[in-house]
């Protein structure tokens, strides 16, 4: 079992996972980010990899990538920067990219640098099931990683079948059909569609994203889902902070109902 | 045997690489589209608005004094003389009708040039729906006459503002935009690119150009098939549709025409059968111009309708295959050839559509061969650029 594995074995229950893009807002705070979150008490990091065209993403999201970019990230700097935090924490940590990123580097290259730097899953949004049926899973599944795929409201029940079959570790529920970052708060036609996918009674557990941006959105989320996972408001406290660890902390905090350190 | 399979690849290039938002979108047009096409009712009402209201079929005119000067039989296919002045309103029509059959209410485009942003437009402000149309900032500024055009026809022309702000960002925004509005809306593509099946079903649309090449060719030259077709790449959509007849026909060559810009090595070029390498944009598998880590580079063209950096996955096909040739021109060449055509034959070419007549220059045909080539518009969107550049091609132009 891998790190998001071994957390689900654990807990089912209030799972919060942070998006964040690596390289951002400065080039070399990826580790530190990491480690805040870990201590702040963050169960998993999902690490951007920067991308030039990022389809799936809203704009906070998207103009962290081009920061990143600018700073010169690049995916061998990512793996080195992943190492250096393996080196002191063990929380789970997925990729989240586009899959050009992923080809131009070579499948079982890309695969292998993450288990040798530590990455448990990955999440590729643009890398649809048929693709991954074909060539990718055997290699996916023989590194033992974890993959996310997304439902949203419009997938219908067939695929959401599919979805469950192919991914290894968690679902990733997206809210609302919107990019990243565009949409806050729950209505009540999000709350049916959480119910129903609850019903289905799937062997992965669910995380929902998308528009999830406060302690009260995500104690929403967690009485449908296993959990949530919250990027673009993240994003947003690191590019106003001075100090992108306490930001991290607070933000942790916040979300968890706890104090906020001063 | 060039053809697409079921999954949209022709050969290793196509596919569907698409965020899972945009699955049942594309899954109901995969689903539908041929259905729709093939309906009698559907084929009547596309054939007979290309007829009444696009001004179909086109001329095909033997170009005489061009024909003179390279010793060639040069024909014209007058993809200009369409309504709105492009090939771009052959898909368009045909993409609103299959989205109301779809019982879409809402239209989004992308447009670099702006021709395609007004041939859209046009389709909805003549079928009663609200259009939006995304355009990279850089192109608002140099394509204004269109922009004001699709303003005129009622459309929103919305800033791309990210990125290269050209049409790969424009491109990114409407995908975006459909992402956001999954149930209303139709997405009409301007070029052979993005997902199966849209470089598919634009192709189909936009083969009306090669069926007419070829009856008019037999009626005029005695032969259905040239010995070449030119046609300009930016996309590849006008391109898609002058091949389209002839592309199991080995003897007719197939000449792809390029934007390098400045020049293939300068840096600042949209040459992408040189520049490109295998990978995804847009949601489909093809050739594009990306830096070893896989993000895409940012093209430059003095043509907006050919500063894209990646090409369809038709095109990467038949010029990864040897089918079509491709052959880079640069901004210079374009304009010089634009001048030409112009006092040649009194035809003031699109921008996009003078890098074709500059390949004329550059491939190797024998005296007498048949060449028809694809005039896919006019360049009264282009004036500024022409007239400021007039000066440096003087001597040329008298
Ligand atoms: C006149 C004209 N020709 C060619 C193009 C390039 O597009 P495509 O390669 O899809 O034909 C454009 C695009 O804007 C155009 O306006």
């Amino acid at each position: 079992m891998n790190r998001v594995q071994q957390l689900f074995a654990r807990r089912q229950r209030d799972i919060l996972n942070i998006y964040f893009t690596a390289g951002f807002p400065g080039l070399h705070d990826t580790e530190r980010i990491i480690l805040a979150l870990a201590r702040a008490g963050a169960d998993l990091v999902e690490v951007g990899m920067p991308y030039s065209d990022p389809l799936a993403d809203g704009p906070t999201i998207q103009q962290s990538g081009q920061r990143a970019l600018k700073n010169g990230m690049t995916l061998p700097l990512l793996f080195e920067q992943i190492r250096a935090v393996r080196l002191k924490s063990d929380i789970p940590l997925v990729l989240m990219g586009y899959f050009n990123q992923v080809m131009q580097y070579g499948e079982q290259r890309f695969i292998d640098h993450c288990v040798e730097s530590g990455i448990d899953g990955l999440i590729l949004p643009d890398l649809p099931l048929y693709e991954y049926e074909q060539a990718f899973r055997e290699m996916i599944s023989r590194a033992g990683l974890s993959i996310s795929f997304l439902i949203t409201p419009q997938t219908p029940e067939t695929r959401i079948r599919k979805v469950d079959e192919l991914s290894r570790g968690f679902i990733y529920m997206v809210a609302d059909a919107s990019v990243t970052g565009a949409r806050s708060g729950i209505s009540d036609k999000q709350l049916a569609y959480f119910g129903r996918i609850n019903r289905m009674a799937l062997k992965n557990p669910r995380l929902i994203g998308f528009g999830i941006s406060s302690r009260e959105t995500f104690e929403q989320a967690c009485r449908y889902a296993n959990g949530a996972i919250i990027g673009s408001a993240f994003i947003r406290a690191l590019a106003e902070a001075d100090d992108v660890e306490r930001a991290a902390l607070n933000f942790v905090r916040g979300i968890r109902g706890e104090v906020a350190a001063g | 045997m060039i053809a697409i399979d079921e999954r949209g690849y022709y050969g290793e290039f196509g596919g569907a690489f698409i965020p899972e938002m945009l699955y049942p979108n594309i899954e109901e047009l995969r689903n539908s589209y041929l259905r729709i096409m093939q309906e009698p009712g559907f084929e009547r009402e596309f054939r007979a608005l290309l007829r009444d209201y696009v001004g179909r079929p086109t001329p095909l005119y033997l170009a005489e004094r061009l024909s003179e000067q390279y010793q060639a039989s040069i024909y014209l296919k007058r993809e200009d003389l369409n309504h709105t002045g492009a090939h771009k309103i052959n898909n368009t029509v045909g993409q609103i009708l299959l989205a109301r059959r779809l019982g879409k209410k809402r239209i989004i485009a992308e447009t670099g040039a702006g021709q395609h942003g007004v041939a859209t437009a046009t389709v909805c402000a003549l079928m009663g729906m609200p259009c939006i149309v995304y355009m990279g900032a850089v192109d608002i500024r140099r394509q204004a006459p269109n922009v004001a055009r699709m303003r005129m026809l009622g459309a929103e022309v919305r800033p791309a503002t990210s990125g290269s702000q050209t049409l790969k960002d424009a491109t990114n925004e409407a995908i975006r935009d459909w992402i956001n509005n999954p149930e209303d809306t139709h997405y009409i593509i301007g070029s052979v690119v993005g997902p199966h099946p849209y470089p598919d079903m634009v192709a189909r649309f936009q083969s009306v150009i090669s069926e007419e090449i070829k009856a008019q060719l037999r009626e005029q030259a005695g032969r259905e098939n040239p010995d070449l077709i030119i046609a300009c790449v930016g996309g590849g959509s006008n391109a898609a549709g002058a091949f389209y007849h002839y592309l199991n026909e080995e003897a007719v060559r197939l000449i792809a025409v390029e934007a390098a810009g400045l020049g293939v090595d300068s840096g600042e070029s949209a040459a992408t059968s040189v520049l490109g390498s295998k990978g995804i944009i847009h949601g489909s598998r093809t050739l594009l111009m990306q830096t070893p880590d896989g993000q895409i580079v940012e093209p430059y063209s003095i043509s907006a309708g050919l500063d894209y950096p990646g090409i369809g996955p038709l095109h990467a096909h038949l010029i990864a295959s040897g089918r079509a040739e491709a052959i880079p021109i640069t901004d210079d060449e374009a304009l010089a050839a634009g001048y030409l055509l112009s006092r040649r034959e009194g035809i003031i070419p699109a921008l996009e559509t003078a890098h074709a007549f500059a390949a004329l220059e550059k491939i190797q045909f024998r005296r007498d061969d048949v060449i028809v080539i694809n005039l896919s518009g006019r360049g009264d969107k282009d004036l500024e650029t022409y007239i400021n550049h007039f000066e440096r091609f003087k001597s040329q132009n008298t």
